[in-house]
């Protein structure tokens, strides 16, 4: 039952990723901005769900099937390479910086709103 | 079609992610989250290799590129679940916090350079027998 709800929400998880990822590709010449998006998203979604919703049925089919595969830590780092490839240097260290504060600050303020709710 | 792809790759994804933080869960005693860290840490590499075997040449061809790709190994890895678990490490020990981002910083990215490396390698050398 639990790889189940986890199953559902990768499916939907994926398919929004991609959704988004067609939807912004316009974008994708300046900077990673779908990825940059979805896993900014997706941090505070799931700091959201954790604070306010945090039963384990919830917790299975959004927090670790829908949102843990919205967000991709993969595709992050292969467009680092990518733009460090391309001797992009600070682009990429300022995609890096970007990513990873902006993910942690949303993901606890997130969470904080959660509590609220 | 793509979107299909997407979705069944996503699903096996996300489920070998909850398999890995399953079985891993006793392999570290302390607070660190040892399954996230497999699953982003093997994503990357195969991600890197799917990508340097694409490089030169379509390999491999697009729908599968997406299902394997963009589904299964994006969504076997996750950001989401890395920024919630570094909160909830800062709260036991800022240190730890702090080894679990950079070290998701280097050795990620090492290894995405890695697979990369040896996918374009293959790739290269299979170009040049043809």
């Amino acid at each position: 039952m639990n790889i189940f709800l986890v199953a559902i929400g990768g499916f939907f998880g994926a398919v929004t990723r991609y959704f988004v990822a067609n939807k912004l590709s316009f974008l994708n010449n300046s900077f990673p901005a779908a990825t940059f998006f979805v896993n900014l998203s997706g941090s505070f979604l799931l700091g959201l769900i954790m604070g306010g919703f945090p039963s384990s049925k919830w917790t299975l089919l959004v927090g670790i099937g829908f949102l843990g595969s919205y967000t991709t830590f993969s595709t992050f780092k292969v467009e680092m390479i990518n733009q460090l490839r391309k001797k992009k240097w600070k682009p990429a260290l300022i995609y890096m910086f970007l990513s990873y504060f902006g993910g942690i600050v949303l993901a606890f303020l997130g969470f904080l709103t959660g509590l609220r709710l | 079609m793509n979107y299909l792809a997407v979705g069944l790759g996503g699903m096996a994804g996300s489920v070998i992610r909850y398999l890995i933080s399953f079985y891993t869960v006793n392999l570290w005693s302390g607070y660190f989250p040892i399954g996230t860290f497999i699953a982003n840490m093997c994503g990357c590499f195969f991600l890197g290799l799917l990508t340097g075997l694409n490089e030169n040449k379509e390999v491999i061809p697009k729908t599968i590129m997406l299902g394997l790709g963009t589904g299964m190994i994006g969504s076997l890895t996750t950001f989401s679940t890395f920024s919630l678990e570094t909160i909830q490490l800062f709260e036991s020990s800022s240190i730890m916090a702090g080894f679990y981002v950079l070290s998701s910083i280097c050795l990620g990215l090492l290894l995405a350079w890695v697979g990369f490396c040896i996918g374009n390698h293959r790739s290269r050398k299979g170009r040049l027998e043809n």
